[in-house]
């Protein structure tokens, strides 16, 4: 519906206009409505919807280092965020500050208070026999190939030749 | 690779036995700890390699640990359709290691150790899955049957652990202890009553949760649900077991109370109710399995209100577990249709229920 005034712009305002006995309809652009006083508060159409997706991804942009990604694993923050699931120990010291918080959300603490466990390779202070870590080091290489992680495939291939 | 049960000491059943405190109303306790070993990523993460080398360490590892020596060991990937149904059915495997709900593909390298109360489950969410089964409400015995094989465990497999964290956990709702303690228990006073939304609900606000039968996802069919506790970090194994069993406690006495409100209110009605349950079950032909669940926790509770009094509570918990298609389908020696497994259902329910009345008279 064009302007009743212009005759250019969309009428973007109805108006009612009761005058003595007459009952008339006016539709008018914005332009036009403002030019006779007319308030209007319909100052450009709003999409719900659009405005939600934007909320959500100015807030997504927000999150710290949501593309970080563990070394050992590869698995992203995100993906994390997408399946629930950590991908390796790792992830653990990788997420340390997102993880402390969600701990403390879902169990009201960060702090381990059961049973504990002393690892053995440790308690001893001996160092990592050279085999299982060359092994985990192939593993670690297989799987940043996998995600196309390039970077971090070459720095765990020279880490590998330097055993070697 | 055939699934031979007999080779499991006791079936991995002994639970069934109806042996334990408040028997009738709690059909079993169970301790679930999640451990990962240190040095491989998750199952879901780790490559098929890895998960390989996972289950060949637990596997070698075995003979010298006592609590694990005599158990069996199952390579769950190589089993049948079927016999991962089986031993999902019996509690043994979880729904995701067993593959139920898929199509094709199941978790490859997923294996389980089984010994007469307790077993391992390998490369599930978790490398390791300890778990432990009592008779029973006996929570507190299934705890220390889990720790004696977990200390075994970690002692020759080294775990991924954290000073601050604890156990890590692929998932971290399960951080810290790893444990999730659980009672399995037969509610059908508070659900007749209509008391039951309002007792689970309460639950949640003393950090605990309801499932159904098969634990995560599963519905809650035959007023049977597993409650357990929540959170997993910043309490202790004892205080978390302690916390489980006041409310389960307390559950128990709101269900027995139920139960006497029924009986006084509407005898009769009940009464009547439960006999029909008891005469369909001792005669239909053909029995669909939700059917059969509903039915046989109506005869549950009058045996529990002593109107039947010939019943066994081991008898009802083992028609519980062997009423089930993979069950059916193995006694049967055969493949079933669903079809064929209500036919078949029928008639194993008829036999069972008809051997028991003879031999009470």
């Amino acid at each position: 519906m064009v302007c009743d005034q212009c005759r250019e712009r969309d009428a973007v305002v109805h108006l009612t206009q009761i005058v003595g006995q007459t009952v008339a309809q006016v539709h008018l652009c914005e332009k036009c409505a403002a030019e006779r006083g007319i308030e209007t508060t319909v100052a450009e159409p709003t999409h719900p919807l659009g405005d939600f997706l934007q909320a959500v991804q100015q807030q997504a942009a927000q999150l710290p280092g949501d593309a970080a990604r563990c070394a050992y694993c590869g698995t992203s923050l995100r993906d994390f965020r997408a399946s629930g699931r950590l991908g390796c120990a790792q992830c653990y010291g990788a997420f340390d500050q997102s993880l402390r918080e969600l701990l403390r959300r879902v169990h009201g603490s960060t702090r381990h208070e059961g049973w504990r466990y002393e690892p053995q390779d440790a308690s001893e202070g001996t160092a990592p026999d050279r085999e299982g870590t060359l092994r985990a080091l192939r593993d670690r290489l297989q799987r940043a190939i996998a995600d196309e992680a390039f970077e971090t495939a070459a720095a765990i291939r020279d880490e590998i030749r330097g055993l070697e | 690779m055939t699934l031979d049960l007999s080779l499991l000491p006791d079936g991995g059943l002994h639970w069934l036995i109806a042996s334990g405190d408040h028997a009738g109303i709690v059909i079993s306790s169970r301790i679930r700890l999640a451990r990962n070993l240190s040095g491989f990523a998750f199952p879901a993460r780790a490559r098929e390699g890895e998960r390989l080398r996972i289950l060949q360490e637990v596997r070698e590892a075995m003979p010298r640990l006592a609590s694990l020596r005599d158990g069996a060991f199952v390579r769950v990937d190589e089993c049948s359709a079927q016999e991962r149904l089986l031993l999902h059915e019996r509690h043994l495997v979880s729904r995701e290691l067993a593959g139920v709900e898929r199509k094709g593909a199941i978790p490859g390298a997923g294996g389980v150790i089984v010994t007469g109360d307790a077993g391992v489950m390998v490369n599930e969410e978790d490398h390791l899955r300890v778990q432990s089964f009592r008779s029973g409400f006996d929570i507190a015995g299934a705890l220390r049957d889990a720790e004696r094989i977990d200390r075994e465990l970690g002692q020759v497999l080294p775990y991924a652990w954290h000073q601050e964290f604890g156990f890590l956990t692929a998932c971290p709702t399960n951080t810290g202890t790893g444990m999730r303690a659980s009672v399995l228990i037969h509610l059908p006073g508070l659900v007749l009553t209509q008391e039951v939304q309002k007792v689970l609900q309460g639950l949640q606000h003393m950090g605990l949760t309801y499932r159904g039968l098969y634990g995560e996802g599963s519905d809650v069919v035959g007023n049977y649900f597993q409650i357990s506790n929540q959170t997993t970090l910043g309490r202790t194994e004892d205080e978390l077991v302690d916390q489980l069993m006041r409310v389960v406690r307390r559950v128990i006495e709101r269900e027995e109370e139920a139960r006497r409100v029924l009986q006084r209110d509407a005898g009769y009605i009940i009464e009547d109710k439960l006999w029909r349950a008891y005469g369909t079950l001792r005669h239909a032909r053909n029995l669909p399995a939700e059917e059969a669940m509903t039915l046989l926790s109506a005869v549950r509770l009058a045996a529990g209100l002593n109107l039947l009094s010939g019943l066994s509570v081991y008898t009802l918990n083992k028609l519980l577990i062997f009423s089930q298609s993979a069950h059916l389908a193995q006694a049967e020696g055969r493949p079933l249709t669903e079809g064929e497994a209500n036919l078949a259902r029928a008639k194993y329910v008829r036999q069972v229920l008809a051997n028991e009345a003879r031999h009470t008279g």
